[in-house]
């Protein structure tokens, strides 16, 4: 009896696992070459499923505003990659065996932009994330590039605004350990925070926390025991919008500032009261358009969706837009041309601004800082990359 | 680290622990009366949070009448439940409805994604249980004192319904020996249906209360919560309701003081939990007030 029902146990498993591998996008079956695919892995579902739906907005806006390159039409393959680094890697390898797609464009979050790094490189298919800031997603890879500025510009302009416009002269910081982009905002924080402070101890806690985590009580009260003039806490929008609940549950009533991912409607929504006041860096505002594209950016985007468009959905289309503006120049949608094609793009005019990508792939471009008000974002000011 | 300090993080730590204790006495019941181990526990807590963040989004009734009965409509989805994944294998082998629960837990898990979607949802907290008390240097929010409120009240009135009514006597008979119980004139199909609609019930209640503590609701979102108060549950004897709470503040106030004092292991949170089950199950199988498991083969 006891066999069976390890077999029987077994069998299951093995039935659970291939259908957690299954993905939603639809069968077309790759190779007629009278159609260009483009990939897009986005989290479509959890801890950052409104990031990666913010993004898809953006690039369905793009596709359809510009649907067909080299006489050929253009198609999109998007699969989610579910918030999660494995799922991640897998979704990356599905666009470029099965779908065979000539690039790929994603994806919201460092973490899960990384986790395809390799598979891109040694496919040699280009990918363009539209919103991984983390420095390492593109570092030593030739074949990833991203249409936005890296957290080492980030980092410093929060402490900047931390030290110049708040006066602070500690901060404390809370990082999502399990997120690259966190963590990596945090250390460029922390050493621009020092920096500018001139004193090294001026960083007087750092505390972390794993996405998933709903509970930061215990943080905090440990940073409220520290006394800090100022919060820089990046994350999730989600574990943010519950973290300064918290905080100001416990009575912490100091700034609380966060870096592009808390820019979504559920940060809002979730952190109600207490995110009055929030301060964040982002990398686009519809309230200060900054190219003739963007005007035609957020002009699509409002009579499609009827709202203002975010960062995100700028960015997207952005991503979309220098994949189509390549395959033009480059005359051939062959993946190593348009690897070529990127590596040397220089002043490429996008919704989020000019776009020259340098050694390493990245954009350089300026930063937007955002203030939570009244129940919405509200433009402050653009910080310009030195 | 002063008193202060420590007296919140005391706070902090029964405030989680008693959440963990609410969700896991649901877990714990079913499994004491039918020695199954509903995995869907956790996605019925789910679904128990969603349904009143629809009830009070899409009514005009009060806020408290909504949590009512969205745990009472939840109680039912349960029943659902059962009737659908467990009952027709009632007669199989115990690992087989094991697997039909976990099956079942994936199954609402992406009904969840299909259904609610992906993005998170904003629990809409009542102001009432949004306000927070300050004693001296220790801030606790009402809702703190309403979940152990809520938590001592099911668990009183659990212990009562099974020890002193019919139904109670019944279904306690079931977990003895359920061909016996079905010879002595008990209705089994009637019980087990009572059962799982407490234990969704009280998954329900969990999720509400969760959801104004916390109130970002996802899919998937039953998952982690549904582990730890299964831990929770075995840590305290699983089939013991007392236990079950007991089980939940230690869990809660070891997570709480594990960070509190040990802030590099704070990426270790959930691995605690696991560690726990482990020592317990090395140490005291049957848990800290379990009874002695005889198996019925």
């Amino acid at each position: 009896m006891k066999k069976k029902f390890g077999l029987l146990l077994l069998v299951s498993m093995l039935i659970i696992s291939s259908l957690a591998g299954c993905s939603q996008s639809q069968d077309t079956g790759g190779g007629s070459s009278d159609v260009i695919k483009i990939g897009v892995f986005e989290p479509m579902t959890g801890a950052n499923a409104a990031g990666g739906q913010m993004t898809v907005e953006g690039i369905e806006l793009a596709h359809e505003a510009k649907g067909e390159v080299l006489g050929k039409k253009v198609e999109l393959v998007i699969v989610d990659n579910k918030s999660d680094k494995v799922e991640s890697a897998n979704a990356a390898s599905r666009l470029i065996e099965k779908d065979e797609v000539v690039a790929i464009i994603g994806s919201y979050g460092s973490s899960l932009s990384m986790a395809a790094g390799d598979i891109v490189k040694k496919a040699e298919v280009p990918a363009v994330g539209c919103s991984p800031t983390n420095p390492l997603v593109t570092l030593n890879n030739d074949y990833y590039f991203r249409v936005c500025f890296i957290d080492p510009f980030q980092g410093t302009v929060m402490a900047n605004y931390a030290v110049n416009d708040l006066g602070a002269k500690t901060a404390a910081v809370i990082q999502d350990v399990t997120q690259d982009y966190s963590v990596g905002l945090s250390k460029y924080f922390i050493d621009a925070f020092k920096e500018l402070t001139g004193d090294d101890n001026s960083i007087v806690e750092t505390s972390s926390y794993n996405t998933g985590d709903q509970d930061f009580s215990a943080q905090l009260t440990n940073v409220k025991a520290k006394n800090p003039d100022v919060i820089f806490a990046p994350g999730n929008y989600g574990e943010s919008a519950l973290l300064i609940r918290q905080a100001r549950d416990l009575g912490i009533d100091v700034p609380i500032l966060g870096g592009d991912t808390w820019e979504s409607p559920e940060f809002l929504s979730i952190g109600g009261d207490a995110v009055e006041g929030a301060v964040f860096s982002t990398h686009f505002t519809a309230e200060a358009p900054v190219t003739n594209v963007s005007g035609i950016f957020l002009e699509a985007y409002r009579e499609k969706f009827e709202k203002e468009a975010n960062a995100f959905a700028a960015l997207g289309y952005d991503a979309y837009m220098v994949i189509m503006d390549t395959i033009e120049k480059a005359g051939s949608a062959d993946p190593k041309a348009i690897r070529d094609g990127l590596a040397e793009l220089e002043g490429f005019v996008g919704a989020t601004g000019n776009i020259t990508l340098d050694e390493n792939g990245d954009a350089v471009k300026s930063a937007v800082i955002n203030k939570v008000e009244n129940g919405e974002f509200v433009y402050l000011t653009t910080v310009e990359p030195k | 680290m002063g008193n202060l300090n420590f007296l919140q993080h005391l706070a902090n730590g029964i405030s989680l622990g008693s959440l963990y204790a609410l969700i896991a006495i649901g877990y714990t019941m079913v499994y004491g009366i039918l020695r199954l181990i509903n995995f869907a526990h956790g996605d019925i807590f789910m679904l128990g949070a969603y349904i009143t963040y629809y009830g009070i989004l899409f009514t005009s009734i009060p806020w408290w009448l909504v949590f009512i009965f969205a745990s009472i409509f939840t109680g039912f989805i349960g029943l659902l439940l059962e009737k659908i994944a467990y009952r027709p294998l009632r007669e199989s082998p115990r690992i087989t409805i094991l697997i039909s629960a976990i099956g079942a837990s994936f199954f609402l898990q992406n009904f969840g994604i299909v259904v609610f979607g992906g993005r998170p949802k904003a629990f809409p907290v009542p102001n009432i249980l949004n306000k927070v008390i300050r004693l001296g240097g220790v801030s606790v929010g009402i809702v703190t004192f309403v979940i152990p409120t809520v938590t001592i009240i099911l668990l009183l009135g659990l212990t009562y319904f099974i020890t002193k009514t019919k139904t109670g006597m019944a279904m306690r008979a079931l977990s003895k020996d359920y061909e016996t119980a079905s010879l002595m004139g008990i209705d089994i199909n009637r019980i087990i249906s009572i059962t799982f609609f407490i234990g969704s019930f009280l998954a329900a209640v969990g999720g509400v209360m969760w959801g104004t503590k916390y109130p970002q609701l996802m899919p998937l979102m039953g998952v982690m919560p549904g582990l730890k108060c299964f831990i929770a549950a075995v840590i305290g004897g699983i089939g013991n309701i007392t236990g079950a709470v007991i089980g939940g503040f230690i869990l809660g106030l070891g997570e709480i003081l594990l960070i509190a004092f040990l802030p590099n292991l704070t990426g270790y949170r959930d691995a605690f939990a696991f560690v726990l089950l482990i020592i317990i199950l090395l140490v005291k199988p049957t848990g800290l007030m379990g009874e002695k498991i005889t198996e019925k083969v």
